[in-house]
Parts: C-alpha cells; structure tokens; sequence
C-alpha cells in the first residue's frame, strides 16, 4: 500500500473529527483555545503513533481473545509515559490539558486505529496511519480551536485581534463546541461533495 | 506468521508479559523524570512567591504548614515566610484553598510586614475559561478589580461590590470573586495569626478575624455567577 495515501486517508478522507466523528469528547472539552487544541492533537497523535507501532509489532503474539485488554495496556502505558514527560518538561502545557492527558487512554480514535488498522498491518504502514489520523486530528483540534478563540475571547494563539467588547463568551462555554462543530462539519461535506 | 491460539495458557502467558514489559517501561520512565518533576514544581513555587512579594532577591526562611477550622471545615495553608538578602523579614506568600465555582480554588498571596497586600497569583483553579477564569488578571494592578496594594485589616475583609463591599466583581463570576476574596482573606488571617505565635501578640487584634463572618456572606450566595 502506498505511504502516502494512508497518510494522506487519515488527515482528509477518514479524518477523525469531521468525517469518522471519533473522539468527541477531548474535542469539544479541549478546543477553548488554538493553543490548548494543538497542545491536545500532538498528545493524542504522540500516543497514536506509538500504540499503533506497539500494536502491529505484537499482533501476531495476541490470541484474539484478549487483544482489546492487551491494547489498552499498552496504549495507558504510552498515555503514562506521555503524562509524567509533559509534567517533567513541559508543566505548562500539562496544567492547561489537566484531566484530559489521562483521558487519552479512553479516546476511541486510538482504540479504534489499533482495531481497525494497526493488528492487520505492518508496523510501517501503522505508523503512517498513526501520523495521518494524529495529524487530521491535530489540524481539526486546532482549527475549531482558532474559530472558537477568535469569537469568544477575540484571539488567536493568545494574540488579540479583537476588543472585548465584540468577545461572544457563548463560544468558549460548551454550547459553543457544539456550534462550532456542527458548522465545520457540514461546511467539511460541503466541500467534499462539491 | 499465524495468530497464536486463544487457548487458556497462551492468553494468561501474553497478558502477563505484556504487563510486565509496560510495568517495567514505565517504572524506568518515572525514575528518568522524578527529578525533573520535583524540579518543576519547585520552580513553579519559588517563582510563584517571587512574583507575589514583587521582590527577585529573596530567601524563604520558613514554609509553615497551618490547619484552620473555620466555620467547621477544615482549610489547610502554607505560610512561606520570606526574607531579603540582608536577612530583613519581608512578610510571607499564603497558600491558601477555598472552593470557586468549579472546583478547589488555589491562590498564593503574598503580604508585607505591615499587612498591605502586595501580590497574588493563582495555583490551580477549575473556574469557566472566559469567565471565572479571568480572575489570573482581574484583581491585579492593571485590572479591573485590583486589590493590589491595600492594606488589610481582619475588621474589614475584602468584600464584593455586590455584597456591600468595595472590590468589583468579574463580570458575570461574582461566585468566582466571592470564592477569590474569601481565600485572600482566609489567606491573611492564617498570616496573621502566624504573626502572633512568632512575634508574640504584636498583632493580636487581627487574630479575631473568623470564618464566621466570611461563611455567612458565602451562605448567602445563592447559585448565580
């Protein structure tokens, strides 16, 4: 199978917030800004990627009938690891995802790839997977991140664009993901139709 | 290769060593970033109580840790008491927990010798991004509601505007500023009452702030914000 066209499946076709709907609730939990979005895409894409590398070297070793238990082992091991290296280099990042690094290991979109993907493949070709589902995730995270950021807070990034005063809070609360998801997803069909 | 059969033996074999290999992975992991956590925190702190006491040259001389029964909860606060180069006493940074809208609201103060405020930051808080959350820049210099600077006196606590006081609230998170000012006062009546264990009485006056008096304004708060 051609590389490029998994990773390139991964960040357009099957993309995991628009198209597979996978993975919604660090979506709409974690997008209150850019920042915290791409912060939060990079984490599940790191985990991903190494689950998904873990998985296929050890798929043929797995009896079938306790892959999903031996999965989620390996996938909270990589969400551990993940969590104590961004409490040790990176605290920022860590205080602002809180919660939601943990809650990685119950993201059906790592599930789902090892699943669907990872234990019949190669290692390779997971890893592609891995980097284009990561990657569509990372982009989707931070785009509905960008959109809710400029009309609740007036910022993208942390660098104000807009005063106060024109800042739509309902945006940045949870009715706002919702809104904003709803949006981007029927404009994402929109064009993928056209 | 073909899969292994789902036999008994083999699913115990598989799942046990997976779990060792993960167990051992992440035991050599913790150990590799032990340190650097313990570091972090440590800096977060130090920095935490440099920029509260608004003074780059410091030494902490003492972190008390006290225990206060106010209004029959339980608070527990750090008096990091603090001291320039010369060894002269600067006043203390308090940590200091109270519950905010959405969570333990954690807030480090820092006072001088005489009791004016001189700084805040906050710890740790689970306030509405946008909303309560806005309270890391509300209460400071340039804020709205700036609290920099007063003088505190356990007579007259800090008070929202709403409540008949004189701080102004974070718009639309009055439940955010009640829980804010509550812990800086709570923050300062442990200070102060370190004061007087240390200094023998010297402000025992201030002694007599209670909980009482903050728990009944808190027991009015209804569940607006």
């Amino acid at each position: 199978m051609n590389y490029i066209k998994i990773l390139l499946n991964g960040i357009i076709k099957e993309n995991p917030t628009f198209v597979l709907l996978l993975g919604m609730c660090p979506t709409l939990a974690t997008t209150t800004s850019a920042q915290n979005g791409m912060s939060m895409g990079l984490a599940t894409m790191f985990v991903l990627i190494c689950s998904n590398i873990a998985i296929s070297l050890i798929k043929s070793i797995t009896p079938d009938k306790v892959r999903i238990p031996v999965f989620i082992v390996v996938i909270a091991s990589f969400v551990t690891i993940l969590q104590m290296c961004l409490k040790a280099y990176l605290p920022e990042v860590n205080k602002s995802l809180g919660l939601f690094i943990p809650l990685i290991v119950v993201n059906c979109i790592i599930l789902g790839r090892a699943e669907a993907f990872a234990c019949k493949n190669n290692s390779v070709a997971s890893l592609f997977d891995g980097l284009g589902i990561g990657l569509g995730f990372t982009v989707s995270l931070t785009f509905l991140g960008i959109v809710r950021e400029v009309l609740g807070a007036g910022s993208v990034f942390g660098v104000v664009l807009l005063p106060e005063t024109y800042n739509i809070l309902l945006f940045i609360l949870p009715p706002g993901a919702f809104i904003t998801l709803g949006f981007l997803i029927a404009i994402v069909n929109k064009l993928k139709k056209a | 290769m073909k899969k292994l059969e789902s036999s008994l033996t083999n699913m115990i074999i598989v799942l046990v060593t997976v779990a060792v290999v993960s167990g051992g992975l992440l035991a050599w992991v913790n150990n590799a970033t032990e340190t650097p956590i313990k570091e972090q925190d440590e800096l977060a702190l130090a920095n935490g109580i440099k920029s509260v006491m608004g003074v780059e040259n410091l030494t902490v001389t003492a972190n008390d840790e006290l225990k206060k029964n106010i209004g029959g909860k339980d608070y527990t606060f750090v008096v990091h008491k603090t001291s320039d180069s010369d060894g002269n006493f600067l006043g203390a940074a308090v940590e200091s927990t109270t519950m905010g809208f959405g969570g333990d609201l954690k807030v480090l103060v820092g006072f001088d010798g005489e009791g004016n405020l001189l700084g805040y930051t906050i710890l740790q808080h689970a306030e509405t991004p946008g909303l309560g959350a806005k309270a890391d820049k509300w209460f400071q210099k340039d804020g709205k509601g700036n609290i920099i600077g007063r003088r505190m006196d356990a007579s007259k606590p800090l008070v929202v505007s709403k409540d008949g006081g004189d701080v102004d609230a974070i718009t639309a998170s009055t439940i955010t500023t009640r829980a804010f000012l509550k812990a800086v006062n709570q923050a300062y009546a442990a200070y102060a009452d370190q004061d007087v264990d240390a200094a023998s009485g010297a402000s025992k006056q201030v002694k007599d702030i209670t909980g009482d008096d903050l728990q009944d304004r808190a027991a009015k708060c209804g569940t607006e914000e």
